[in-house]
């Protein structure tokens, strides 16, 4: 960071100015972001699970398909110990190799759901808070799609394009994609309404009046002046968006209706070995865990994201 | 207001047909067909002829009116009818929708049948977590930053994050896997007839009641304590703590009344939402309720029973959007209705 001091060269100065740091807009964000110690933690759990779920399989090389009732017959339902270090599943396969595997899945959707919902939210917010005309027919489907029940309707759909995706695309891609654009195009609307409540009162301020007074067509107003003003709103959307769809997809798998089971996602995993409870109790405690930890770092992110892009919010 | 509400309920009749149409059109597009559950032996000719007598081979719009009318008109002529132990008009010759898994019995009558249990887990969850949240959420508020407020920020945060069937598979195991407390597995067929099987009940929807419940106090709470730090700073708090009153009549008149009115409205929002939550729910505890209903349907291609019990939640969100409506003008009487 580029450090500006003023020194007192002049001598008719009369008083010293104290020394200071110049500050960008992201190092303003980033030092108010600092002061939020829940949401520093958060990265820091996040990070380490990201880090495990990318890098873990390529170190840890365990065949997450591969059982090892093989080799032992005593190799089923293990509690975590040396040799399988989470412990193995009811058909002696290694959990901590599922887990890691999953997870990439579990995340993947996270991150491909948010990146759907935050375009078409946004340009529909964008668009409907900027021009008029549009304003009433797009909120209006903005509303009908809000009263549409959103869990009975994803299982649905994922039901009925569920075989032709799969024929289309083979098990897993198709799969993916069609977990992914549903989690997606259900889960826009919230970022709709709050990208457009943002970008109708940013269209009031001086500046905006001063480039359509200059003759700034309205594509470079739009692309400029608004959007830039507006991406606190949707940073801090997109982050808890993340959250929200990890949640759904992990919903869907628990429910049976998710990933098939070669994709071991956290919530296909909680669904496999919730009928071993008994006989093997980590087998739910590890995949409900780092859901748990992903969700709850990615909120406490989202709070310090909140306070910190936008200060004047702050409480 | 009275002619608001009118216009209000009017305006319902073209939203709901509005989600009737995409539900139903969603679902005419599934690959599914009810003959396919049929033995293999019958011939193709037969399936086509039931298959006609279905009337899947009609066109689109014919097909979407016919349901409109099974609907709107039919069922709940025969819920009525049921209800009161009435006759309309002729009740047998009736079309009825039809469930395709139970070969035949009216989807309305499977939805009346599984609709207690749900009612009993979501109601006494709803409860709970309406006498949790709205007292956590107020003191929580008028502490701020006290120890009490940082552990119930913290906790509503946690009950917020963690998943419930992640919090329904630890209870179970902590409590009937380990200390034997509570059954595992729901009992559907349990009849409240003396002491002992209101025990057993109460025991068996207590973990159920206690997952769904603490996942909607977290969100109430949050936005309880919010609603309060809302209105301390105003100006009428200070006037009335200016006069003298004490800080607890201060509190429950004057800020409580205020902060509490969109409470309401959320707790009336939440509704359909706590019973989107019961689908979860009721898989992880086998409660035999709705929601299994409709995973159950899911996964044998029942399509009309599919469509009704997701237009039944569509129902509730709208309906209940009304209500929050009203009884937040109800409630403030800065809302004017023009």
């Amino acid at each position: 960071m580029a450090v500006r001091t003023q020194t007192a060269s002049t001598d008719n100065l009369a008083v010293e100015l104290p020394e200071r740091r110049y500050r960008t807009l992201w190092g303003d964000v980033w030092l108010r972001f600092r002061r939020h110690k829940l949401a520093l933690v958060g990265v820091v759990v996040l990070g380490l699970l990201v880090l495990a779920v990318l890098g873990g399989p390529l170190i840890y090389t365990v065949d997450p398909e591969y059982s090892f009732i093989v080799d032992d017959i005593d190799s089923i339902n293990q509690p975590p110990s040396v040799k399988y270090r989470l412990g193995t599943d009811d058909l002696g396969r290694d959990t901590l190799a599922r887990n890691l595997f999953g997870g990439r899945i579990s995340l993947a959707v996270g991150v491909f759901a948010m990146f759907v919902s935050i375009t078409f939210g946004t340009l529909v917010g964008v668009l409907s808070g900027f021009f008029r005309r549009l304003d009433n027919p797009l909120m209006r489907f903005t509303d009908l799609m809000l009263a549409l029940p959103s869990l009975p309707l994803l299982l649905v759909i994922i039901m009925l394009f569920r075989d032709s995706l799969k024929a289309l695309l083979g098990p897993e891609l198709g799969i993916f994609l069609l977990v992914v654009l549903v989690i997606g195009i259900l889960g826009w609307m919230p970022t709709a309404r709050v990208v457009r409540g943002s970008v109708l009162s940013i269209k009031e301020k001086e500046f905006v009046e001063a480039a359509v007074s200059v003759g700034t067509r309205e594509p470079v107003i739009l692309w400029q002046h608004i959007l830039p003003n507006v991406l606190s709103p949707i940073i801090v959307s997109a982050t808890l968006g993340v959250a929200a769809a990890i949640l759904t997809e992990s919903a869907l798998s628990f429910l049976g209706l998710g990933f098939p089971s070669n994709v071991p996602t956290w919530g296909r995993l909680l669904f496999e070995n919730k009928d071993f409870i008994t006989q093997n109790p980590w087998l739910v405690i590890w995949p409900g865990l780092f859901i748990s930890l992903t969700i709850l770092s990615i909120n406490f992110i989202g709070d310090g994201l909140r306070d910190a892009l936008d200060p004047r919010q702050r409480r | 207001m009275g002619q608001y509400l009118v216009r209000r309920v009017l305006t319902i009749i073209p939203t709901l047909i509005a989600i009737s149409f995409v539900i139903f059109a969603v679902l005419d597009l599934a690959p599914g067909d009810p003959t396919s559950a049929l033995p293999e032996t019958i011939r193709p000719e037969v399936r086509q002829q039931i298959r006609k007598a279905m009337g899947l081979d009609e066109p689109f719009p014919v097909k979407y009116g016919l349901w409109l009318r099974q609907f709107f008109v039919n069922e709940p002529l025969s819920l009525i009818e049921t209800a009161f132990d009435i006759q309309i008009g002729d009740g047998e010759k009736r079309l009825r929708v039809t469930s395709w898994g139970s070969r035949g019995v009216p989807v309305m009558d499977m939805i009346v049948e599984r609709m207690p249990q749900t009612l009993w887990v979501v109601g006494m969850a709803y409860l709970v977590a309406i006498a949790i949240a709205v007292p956590v959420g107020v003191v929580s508020a008028i502490r701020q930053y006290s120890i009490f407020d940082q552990v119930g920020t913290f906790l509503s945060l946690i009950g917020y994050s963690i998943p419930t069937f992640f919090t329904g598979l630890l209870m179970i195991l902590l409590f009937s896997v380990k200390l034997k407390w509570f059954p595992m597995i729901y009992d559907t067929n349990l009849q409240i007839v003396d002491w002992n099987s209101l025990v057993q009940q109460l025991k068996q929807i207590a973990m159920p009641v206690a997952v769904l419940g603490f996942f909607q106090a977290a969100t109430l709470a949050r936005f309880t304590r919010s609603s309060m730090l809302d209105n301390i700073p105003m100006d009428y708090v200070r006037t009335a703590t200016a006069k003298g009153f004490r800080e607890r009549y201060v509190v429950i008149r004057h800020i409580l009344r205020n902060s509490l009115i969109p409470v309401v409205t959320l707790i009336a929002l939440g509704i359909p939402a706590i019973f989107s939550g019961a689908i979860i729910t009721e898989q992880i505890f086998r409660v035999n309720g709705l929601g299994a209903l409709l995973i159950g349907a899911i996964q044998l291609n029942d399509i009309p029973l599919v469509q009704t019990v997701t237009f039944i939640f569509a129902f509730l969100i709208v309906v209940f959007n009304l209500v929050a409506d009203v009884i937040y003008g109800i409630l403030d009487p800065r809302i004017r209705y023009s």
